[in-house]
């Protein structure tokens, strides 16, 4: 038990509060406070005793009692400032190893947080080009079916919630209501061009700053059958001929009339589009009411301008009584409304059904996370060679001391000896920003639509910034080590400085250095099994030398027709989409016995050359046969999955023909069924009850089987030329199948470079922080190995010697990573995803055995030089 | 004359050191004013007013012994000077100035 005697007020505050506090007041004011604790100790315990002494610190804290700054000490360091130049940079020279390893350590975690850095700025310079980008407010929704809440909210609204912002909410001043889906091949006299964009209010213009060159932004989009185009899509369609006025034929229908140019989009704009028509067009054109539902809160994007000044808080009460007004609308269904600044769209809450890419909070916090693990190891590792190389500039800062120096300067010139590294670090850091940034911008296909990582005067602002920081961080403990060096005691006898008496810390971070290393390594051979093993997964079906063709809204037998003169062509067949590749068609099947047992099902429309062109298994019955378009559905051939679902034929396939079953309210007979195969993606859990109907016009891809052998190259070109008198508008889109299952697991690969990378970057990091120690440590007992060596140890006892306790660290990192990460692959990640492999030994074992070999070498040859020494060297300097 | 008149609580923390004389230290004041008062007194606050009555001339102080309640640290002690002592008597006077213009009977009735 804790005796009353031995409870003491909590050190920092202490501190603290003489830390501030004149001289002149401080004891009394010490004295006060210490009885009073020793009061509370008795009457209310240690624990309040030290919270109430804490705040009573805090509150003294007052004009009286601060302490005047000590300008003298100020003016000292500046007048040094030169001085402290000059012996760090001649420090630097004379510890050549120390000092590239501590460049070389931290420009590599700089490089990173440069990047960082770069990625920052980019995100957080979105959409600020919004004149009123402090009052923009998006209308985000939630979907709730029954008691089912979706878990993520959706950027998207109803058309309805868009017209209730104009009319019933007074503290919105202009609301802008964007809907998808306008756009399509525009054509003008001979030119014709594919254009894509958004339908959009009148209020467009008032809410959002894109500047129109020509038109009236208040009226632009007013009347029906009106578009404004950009500057580049106007380009396109008129040259450098007048635009305004003019009309174009959309998509071979109607008639637009041109009623406005804007200025191209803004890099760091969220939404991005070609060309907005004006929403009021959908009145006249629709064909029912289904778009203004309430429940439909799927394509439309509702914006408000907010009044200055306005109660968010009162909004959002207002938005929830709103939306609970509506509940009993659509049975069953709630949505719920929420709004998000502008601003916050790029980087905040993961919301589906985005308008354009984003980047998404958790992946900004990732980023974040990774970063500061790596610049915190890095840092460290400055720290830690600093305090372990303070043998040598002890004396110096004795000296120092005697002459006159307090702890501030001696801070001081430690602070700026660190911030000479760290700019020196900056110039390499800066040069393996530029050489990774391309590689970053590649890793995914939105990184590089987001992100620019221009090098702006700004940026390099950070950048230098950046880099004081870090030096202040990494140099702050070390100086303070030397501040506290007592002068008398160090100009009598220097090994009297206690070096190593936090030695268990710095065993702690060189461990906690290879966990990071074996974990990212581990992880990154984990996720390239996984990557290997859904590359070659069986999906069910073959996809080897079949191409596929998006057919563009062209006609699709003229096409085939002319396809197939080419002599490398086997066989072609039609198919709504492409299997495997992500893709996902859902609708409802009833059973025919049973009315109330309905369920999702996946569906996809093909001909009759799908299955066999695609080696499909059937189990029972038989293909499709060959029908006129106009044939009316009455078959379908479904997977083994339906049979169980719905428990057809007690999922007997041969008893199952013949059997029916009930699609979108008709009967339709099942004539075969197919072995279950992967229908959305390999590593998709859901999507297992599949049925394919049979529907030519509902095509939307040709799948185009080639002989084996066939040079993909060549027969592109060819493909082409047969394209383009199809479709001179349109460039034709053709993929290899196998390349479409790839680009699938593209952020699996994104995630396995990004871990290669960081692997690289913590290996790289945590050797040369073993390096320093293991070089200080061995030159430390240069003499001791020599003493021992006259005495007759063998030089492999003395490699033993010296490296047996950085050995015994790696054990233990070893120890502590390899069942983390794989407790974190096998318990948490490869549980969510579907169809994965297992962990095999290789995976475990090889990285760390790459990284214990390399850690070997380090320690090796830094003990072999000392053991190899020749003692009479050695001794004879003393 | 502001800055040497006395406000309410300065008049009390400058009576209770008149009233504990020679063993006038903050905590001992802090207490005294929580006896006599019933007001909970904050030492910051009690220290913040003994600093300006020492600006005002109305006490000075020194430093006494080391006590180990104190963590080995002195307390300092106030006393009233002669200007503190005035300005006491003069507030004093004005209260009873007041006092003697009100009648008897007019405060019975209320």
């Amino acid at each position: 038990m804790e005796s009353q005697k031995n409870i003491k007020p909590p050190r920092w505050a202490e501190k603290f509060l003489s830390w501030y506090c004149r001289p002149e007041l401080l004891e009394d004011l010490q004295g006060d406070l210490n009885e009073y604790f020793y009061r509370n100790v008795k009457s209310k315990g240690a624990s309040r005793a030290r919270l109430i002494y804490i705040l009573d610190v805090l509150k003294f804290l007052r004009l009286y009692t601060v302490r005047k700054p000590e300008f003298i000490n100020l003016l000292i360091n500046w007048i040094m400032l030169g001085s402290y130049v000059k012996t760090s940079g001649r420090s630097i020279m004379r510890n050549k190893l120390f000092s590239a390893i501590n460049i070389v350590g931290l420009s590599v975690s700089m490089a990173v947080g440069l990047l960082m850095i770069g990625i920052m700025a980019d995100l957080f310079s979105y959409d600020r080009f919004h004149e009123n980008h402090d009052r923009i407010y998006r209308i985000t929704s939630r979907y709730q079916w029954l008691e089912n809440v979706n878990e993520q909210g959706n950027a998207s609204n109803s058309m309805t919630v868009g017209k209730a912002m104009q009319e019933s909410f007074p503290e919105v001043e202009k609301t802008a209501v964007l809907h998808t889906g306008f756009g399509g091949d525009l054509q003008f006299g001979e030119t014709t061009v594919p254009l894509n964009g958004l339908w959009a209010n009148e209020s467009m213009f008032d809410v959002f700053s894109f500047e129109l060159i020509e038109g009236n932004p208040a009226t632009a989009l007013k009347q029906p059958f009106s578009v404004v185009l950009t500057e580049t899509s106007a380009k396109k369609l008129f040259g450098d001929a007048n635009a305004l006025g003019k009309s174009v034929t959309i998509n071979k229908d109607r008639q637009y009339t041109i009623t406005g140019i804007m200025k191209d989009i803004p890099r760091f704009s969220h939404m991005k589009f070609d060309l907005l028509g004006s929403i009021s067009t959908r009145e006249i054109t629709k064909e029912d009411d289904h778009e203004w539902k309430w429940d439909n809160i799927w394509s439309t994007y509702v914006y408000v301008l907010m009044h200055k000044n306005s109660d968010m808080d009162a909004f959002q009460k207002k938005l929830d009584a709103y939306a609970r007004k509506n509940d009993n609308v659509v049975p069953n269904v709630k949505v719920y409304l929420a709004y998000q600044p502008i601003t916050d769209i790029l980087v905040g809450e993961d919301l589906n059904n985005q308008i354009g890419a984003t980047f998404g909070k958790i992946t900004l916090w990732i980023f974040i996370a990774i970063t500061g693990v790596i610049l915190l190891s890095a840092a460290f590792n400055y720290t830690n060679l600093s305090i372990a190389r303070s043998l040598r500039r002890s004396r110096e800062v004795g000296v120092r001391k005697i002459i006159g120096a307090v702890k501030s300067h001696i801070i001081g010139q430690f602070v700026v000896e660190s911030i000479i590294i760290s700019l020196m670090a900056l110039v390499f850091a800066f040069g393996l920003f530029v050489l990774l940034k391309p590689h970053l911008l590649s890793l995914q296909g939105d990184l590089r639509e987001l992100l620019t990582l221009d090098i702006s005067p700004a940026l390099i602002g950070y950048f230098v910034l950046f880099a004081i920081v870090i030096g202040v961080m990494a140099g702050f403990m070390p100086a303070l080590f030397f501040a506290k060096i007592n002068a008398v005691k160090v100009l009598k006898d220097v090994s009297s400085v206690r070096v190593f008496r936090k030695v268990t810390m710095r065993k702690v971070l060189i461990v906690f250095q290879y966990c990071i290393s074996i974990i990212f390594i581990t992880s990154m051979l984990i996720l390239h099994k996984q990557y290997k093993h859904y590359l070659a997964y069986d999906l069910g079906f073959t996809t080897e030398n079949i191409v596929n063709v998006s057919l563009m809204g062209n006609k699709a037998d003229p096409l085939i027709a002319d396809l197939k003169t080419l002599p490398e062509v086997q066989n072609i067949s039609r198919s709504r989409l492409i299997a495997s590749t992500g893709n996902y068609w859902g609708t409802n099947m009833k059973s025919d016995k049973d009315p109330t047992d309905s369920a999702l099902v996946w569906h996809n429309f093909i001909d009759e050359n799908y299955l066999p062109l695609h080696d499909f298994k059937i189990l029972a019955g038989t293909n499709f046969p060959a029908k006129p378009d106009s044939a009316i559905e009455t078959e379908i051939i479904v997977n083994q999955s339906v049979l169980k679902r719905f428990n057809i034929a007690s999922q007997i396939p041969s008893e199952a023909i013949g059997e029916t079953v009930r699609l979108d309210n008709k009967k339709v007979t099942i004539i075969g069924v197919v072995s279950d195969f992967s229908y959305g993606k390999a590593d998709s859990q859901n999507s297992k009850e599949v049925i394919f109907r049979y529907g030519k016009k509902e095509a939307d891809y040709l799948n185009i089987r080639f002989l084996a052998n066939t040079n993909w190259t060549d027969t592109r070109a060819k493909m082409e030329a047969i394209w383009k008198k199809h479709d001179p508008v349109h460039l034709m889109h053709a993929k290899l199948y196998t390349d479409q299952i790839k680009e699938g697991f593209d952020g699996l690969e994104a995630s396995i470079k990004l871990a290669t990378f960081m692997a690289a970057m913590a290996i790289c990091i945590s050797s040369l922080g073993l390096l320093g120690m293991v070089v200080f440590t061995t030159e430390t007992r240069l003499r001791e190995v020599s003493i021992r060596k006259v005495l007759g140890a063998s030089e492999g006892k003395l490699i033993f010697l010296l490296g047996r306790s950085f050995i015994v660290l790696l054990v233990i990192a070893t120890a502590i990573s390899l069942p983390v990460t794989y407790l974190f692959f096998e318990k948490i990640l490869l549980v969510q995803i579907g169809n994965h492999t297992a962990i095999a030994p290789f995976e475990m074992f090889a990285g760390v055995i790459g990284i214990l070999f390399l850690a070997a070498l380090l320690i090796g040859s830094q003990t072999f030089k000392v053991a190899r020494a020749n003692p009479a060297d050695v001794l004879k300097n003393e | 004359m502001k800055g040497t008149n006395l406000g309410e609580f300065e008049e009390l923390v400058l009576l209770t050191i008149a009233a504990l004389m020679t063993e006038a230290y903050s905590v001992a004041i802090c207490d005294e004013l929580e006896k006599q008062t019933g007001r909970s007194a904050k030492l910051g606050v009690v220290h913040a007013v003994l600093n300006r009555l020492e600006e005002k001339g109305f006490v000075k102080s020194k430093l006494g012994e080391a006590t180990s309640t104190r963590g080995g640290k002195r307390k300092r002690y106030y006393s009233i000077t002669a200007a503190g002592k005035s300005a006491l008597l003069k507030a004093k006077e004005v209260r009873d100035n007041l006092w003697n213009m009100i009648p008897g009977m007019s405060l019975k009735n209320i």
